[in-house]
């Protein structure tokens, strides 16, 4: 407990805490005992192997998953039962998914437009130059009027990242945001996402993306069969990485890079 | 030997032998010595069926005259049903207050045109028109009783009337039942859950007849003394729960079909459940059971037919009725044929609607 007063002491320069948490699906034991801060402005990258539990952990923070066991502190905000809390907390964490998740009977626009009109009660013409604008940002704007299913898996990508910067978030997390992706589709979603890091939005990244890792991470977090097992910063973290099971891991993906 | 294109190949039409009628013709009527010889014995087959049945219906048929006597030709009596039109189409409502049922058609016609049609873009006003004003006029004109209308009898309403006061009655109120059903059937409170697995099921598990029997013969029974609900307002009810528990199901397999992501994509939105609901998984959900939710009205519509046996005269059975009028014994194919074309149009027009609505709601993210 003394770890969170101190957070506390430290103030708002804590985007995302957390202490101890466990879950369980079942009776297996998925997470185990996590904790980790994450500052405001920080960058971090999760990885790990497959089933290691790193994408049910990102999902706890916006309590897509519940946690059985310890605290989830989101901006200030305990992450409880409470429905109103976690409506609160997911409006100011964003997140882009693996499969896209876009909405396939909207245009590309209303996917933007429809959490600012009926979450954050933004006018309808606001929200369109909102929206419009991340389109811009994420290179897609002329697809605007568009529906998902006539995108690219790129694209789609990037308008699943205008979506969520159009509830202007202040946490982003992403879960394998490139995994689905064809192979040369990666760099245009990855290159939006650096420019997002650069402008300094707090990011929590579950990826297999070395190369991104070791540009824009700020922490790298390894994590097998749901504990962390190693944080570092990156450059810290690929040269000398401490523990067996991280060697074992960087040494299996780095041999097919 | 490496090959290296220099020049880009031209886009080139396909050959005319897989285009075009003789294309199709070719791959489906004709593409072995066993498609031809079934594609020449079913045209066969069908040149015989169908020739005789319109010199029957048409050709050799009596449509003028006004008795039975005047049907001389040797094809169907149509006579019989241009006598007998006012009473298949009103029952006995009173025949100076017809013209209420007709203003009240007309109402509901420029409402589904408005609502399910493309001419206008904003669907808001033409839905408060349709579900909000239309009812309460409807009932207004057919019951009377307010505004100087002279009160009729449901007893009075028959024929194709009540059979579309039937169908569409209990159609506007199962789809929106049946959803509700189907979400709380997927509610994760545990007393909301069985009451609505415990309805549908049992509703489900009786035949139609059985509920419509129970709605006329046994619900008085329970009702306390001088509580009595008109009978057709009683047939109303049990159809329309009826067929909400079959809604329930269809809507339910459509909810079930939409990928987890998207109820997640909404959340993490910020969305609660019910703007989740209503913007994202029940659009999706509802476009996907289209096929089924028009295959249950159009089960639904003919459904209705059974009502004849608590007394209620619908189309098929003041057809019914009509030929045992000893005027006219003997036109029962002329009768059920008519009901059966009557039927068939209101039911093939809402499969053509269904699909037509399909194509159109299409967005190009299912191939």
């Amino acid at each position: 407990m003394s770890d969170a007063a101190m957070t506390k002491q430290a103030g708002m320069d804590v985007a995302i805490q957390i202490i101890g948490m466990h879950k369980w699906y079942g009776d297996f034991h998925v997470l185990k005992d996590i904790n980790l801060t994450v500052e405001r402005g920080e960058r971090i990258v999760v990885c790990g192997p497959s089933g290691s539990g790193k994408s049910t952990m990102i999902r706890c923070i916006n309590r897509l998953e519940e946690h059985q066991q310890g605290q989830i502190i989101v901006d200030g905000i305990e992450l409880t039962n409470d429905v109103k809390k976690i409506d609160e907390i997911r409006r100011e964490v964003g997140m882009v998914f693996q499969h896209f998740n876009l909405f396939p009977h909207l245009t590309v626009l209303k996917n933007c437009t429809l959490a600012p009109i009926w979450v954050r009660k933004t006018p309808k013409k606001e929200a369109e130059a909102t929206a419009m604008k991340f389109l811009e940002r994420v290179k897609i704007p002329e697809q605007a009027m568009k529906y998902p299913g006539q995108l690219s898996g790129g694209q789609q990508q990037r308008v699943a990242i205008a979506r969520s910067l159009c509830m202007n978030p202040r946490i982003m997390l992403f879960d394998e945001p490139t995994s689905a992706l064809d192979p040369e589709m990666i760099s245009e979603v990855l290159d939006t996402m650096i420019s997002l890091a650069e402008e300094g939005m707090t990011m929590i990244c579950v990826t297999h993306e070395m190369g991104f890792a070791k540009t824009v991470a700020d922490r790298v977090i390894f994590m097998d069969a749901g504990e962390i097992i190693e944080q570092a910063p990156p450059a810290e973290f690929f040269e000398n990485p401490q523990s067996d099971r991280t060697k074992l891991f960087l040494s299996q993906i780095l041999h097919n890079a | 030997m490496a090959i290296v294109k220099t020049e880009r190949h031209p886009d080139l039409p396909p050959p005319t032998s897989q285009t075009g009628v003789i294309g199709w013709m070719r791959e489906n009527l004709f593409s072995s010595p066993l498609n031809i010889v079934l594609t020449l014995v079913a045209g066969y087959v069908s040149w015989v069926a169908l020739s005789s049945l319109i010199s029957y219906a048409f050709i050799d048929a009596n449509f003028a005259g006004t008795t039975r006597e005047d049907c001389t030709g040797s094809g169907a009596c149509w006579v019989f049903i241009k006598m007998r039109f006012g009473q298949i189409m009103y029952g006995f409502y009173p025949e100076e207050e017809r013209w209420r049922v007709d203003v009240g058609y007309v109402l509901v016609a420029i409402g589904l045109f408005f609502v399910l049609s493309d001419v206008v873009k904003d669907k808001k006003w033409p839905a408060i028109y349709l579900f909000g004003f239309v009812p309460v006029a409807c009932y207004i004109l057919f019951s009377g009783g307010y505004f100087g209308l002279e009160h009729v009898e449901t007893a009075q309403w028959g024929g194709l009337f009540l059979t579309l006061v039937l169908a569409s009655v209990s159609i506007f109120v199962s789809l929106p039942l049946g959803i509700v059903l189907a979400l709380g059937r997927r509610s994760s409170m545990p007393v909301v859950r069985m009451i609505c697995v415990g309805f549908i099921e049992f509703v489900r598990g009786v035949p139609l007849i059985t509920v419509l029997f129970m709605a006329s013969v046994m619900l008085p029974l329970f009702l306390p003394e001088g509580v009595n609900f008109d009978k057709l307002v009683r047939a109303l009810v049990g159809m329309s729960l009826f067929a909400s528990a079959y809604m329930a199901e269809v809507v339910r397999g459509g909810l079930q079909a939409i990928p987890k992501g998207q109820m997640e994509a909404a959340k993490s939105l910020g969305l609660g459940y019910w703007q989740a609901m209503g913007f994202i998984i029940l659009p999706q959900a509802l476009k996907i059971s289209i096929p089924s939710i028009v295959n249950t009205f159009i089960g639904l519509f003919k459904d209705t037919t059974l009502v004849l046996i608590i007394g209620l005269l619908d189309l098929l059975s003041i057809v019914k009725s009509g030929t045992t009028d000893k005027e006219w014994i003997g036109m029962a194919q002329e009768g059920y044929i008519f009901v059966a074309a009557v039927f068939f149009v209101f039911c093939f027009g809402m499969s053509r609607y269904s699909i037509w609505l399909e194509n159109k709601l299409h967005t190009g993210h299912k191939r």
